[in-house]
């Protein structure tokens, strides 16, 4: 009976995915030019190789991975100062972070390397984790490394709200919090990307609501569509924004509605505006853009480790070679990279977008492989290791 | 690190809640979702519950994340060697 459910399911779904593609063939065939679209969302690249929908799309439509991926476009200084930060030895610390951010390689080492060398770092699932792990540990300072966007943004805040109200004293973040719709008003202020339409991410979206998008709409004139993660959605958001170039529109789509409502998560935002002040923060490549994150107020200073520890801003350096920038910015694939696939690797990462599994690299790397380079693997195997 | 979680809310207490999430009982923090209630489906996100969502749409991501966890046991089968002609 479930298997016969899941089957139709599958059907239903499959046949989604082949109506949007039916309509984003027409709208493509008709407007006869290329046309390039964004996504924002390190979920969306991921969904996007992993369900082969590259391939799928008609031979004059590009889908390219934008500054979405919140692993990939923290600044390497920023990686510095948790590094700096958790191997500290004038008092106990331990450094709380995603996953994700644990193998990032700074200007010297990652945090994997800092706990190697004995420093107390652990991966959280939830930034409240941290808050109970300082309440556990009083004896050492708790610093959270809160990055990411609107979506894990409200989770930082309600953490040094509740650390406020139970008055921890060790407990802090390290905020490099950015804000989604600067960096895409930025790339396309810039204008070095050509683009002709925004797939917006949707759980941001369900955070701050789909008029959120709306600036870019109206100052640059490009349609935007917020989608959901899987395959049929992302195609369906794709069909629209074609169909909208072909018809001449721009408007804004919520592709999303089960999700995201125009207003989005009220709680979440005030949560945010009551710990947060927006303020210029460093996007790895993209440098220092204005009103592009979430910088703690005054009134929460005691959880703010930037002020707890008087800490300076070291300077960014990109790995020699690397093109991670480029390729968060859609101005490059990663087969234009040298290091891809040969030097910089999955299990060797040199640049963010290797590391985070919602890297544009790391997709291309597991789901993309025609035409990887095979030098990595052919010097694997003259030395024997293959 | 925007990947959601669809799960189903089994018990309230104060701001936190504890949720269905395919099966695994998870306490979450109710606290950006105050007028969640017993039953709902919501999205959960990094520990906590962002958003309200309908049923249909939460089974159908469970069946997404489905795929993955099958997909992920194929990648774990012994694959034939590259050929290196």
């Amino acid at each position: 009976m479930s298997i016969w459910f899941e089957w139709i399911r599958m059907r239903s779904r499959l046949a989604e995915v082949q109506i949007s593609l039916g309509r984003l063939a027409q709208a493509a065939k008709t407007v006869g030019r290329k046309m390039i679209f964004m996504e924002v969302c390190g979920t969306h690249t991921m969904s996007a190789f992993r369900s082969g929908l590259h391939s799928l799309l008609p031979s004059n439509v590009t889908l390219l991975s934008g500054p979405g991926c919140p692993v990939c476009v923290t600044a390497q200084g920023d990686i510095d100062l948790l590094i700096q930060l958790a191997l500290r030895q004038d008092r106990p610390m331990t450094i709380c972070t995603y996953g994700d951010m644990i193998r990032v390689p700074g200007r010297d080492g990652s945090l994997e390397k800092a706990r190697s060398c004995g420093a107390d770092i652990r991966v959280i699932y939830s930034a409240l984790d941290a808050v109970r792990l300082a309440q556990r540990l009083p004896e050492r300072e708790v610093v959270l490394a809160a990055v990411g966007f609107e979506t894990t943004a409200p989770g930082t805040a309600a953490a040094i709200s509740e650390a406020k109200r139970l008055g921890v004293k060790n407990f802090s973040a390290l905020a490099s919090h950015k804000r989604v719709l600067p960096a895409m008003m930025a790339l396309l202020d810039a204008g070095e990307v050509r683009l002709d339409g925004f797939m917006c991410p949707g759980h941001v979206s369900a955070v701050m609501g789909w008029e959120l998008y709306r600036p870019i709409v109206e100052k640059h004139g490009m349609p935007c569509v917020v989608a959901g993660f899987e395959e049929h959605c992302m195609a369906a958001a794709l069909a629209l924004l074609a169909e909208m170039v072909r018809d001449g529109r721009k408007e804004l789509i919520n592709a999303y509605p089960e999700v995201v409502a125009p207003q989005g998560n009220m709680r979440a935002q005030e949560l945010m505006d009551e710990v947060f002040a927006v303020g210029d923060v460093r996007w790895r490549a993209l440098g220092t853009i204005p009103g592009s994150g979430m910088i703690i107020r005054k009134e929460y200073a005691d959880f703010d480790a930037a002020v707890r520890f008087s800490l300076g801003m070291p300077e960014d350096h990109e790995p020699a070679g690397c093109i991670c920038g480029k390729v968060i910015t859609g101005m490059a694939t990663p087969h234009e990279c040298k290091l891809f696939g040969t030097a910089c690797t999955p299990i060797n990462p040199i640049g963010p977008c290797m590391v985070s599994s919602e890297g544009t690299c790391q997709a291309w790397f597991k789901y993309h492989r025609v035409g990887v380079k095979r030098a990595g693997l052919e010097a694997c195997t003259t030395r024997g290791i293959a | 690190m925007c990947l959601a979680v669809p799960a189903k809310i089994v018990a309230l207490g104060g701001t936190s809640a504890t949720v269905d999430m395919h099966g695994n009982r998870v306490t979450v923090s109710a606290l950006l979702l105050p007028d969640a209630g017993m039953g709902d489906w919501v999205l959960v996100h990094a520990g906590f519950a962002i958003q309200k969502i309908d049923q249909a749409t939460a089974e159908e991501t469970f069946s997404l994340i489905g795929d993955l966890k099958r997909l992920g046991e194929m990648v774990d089968e012994p694959v034939a060697e590259p050929n290196h002609a």
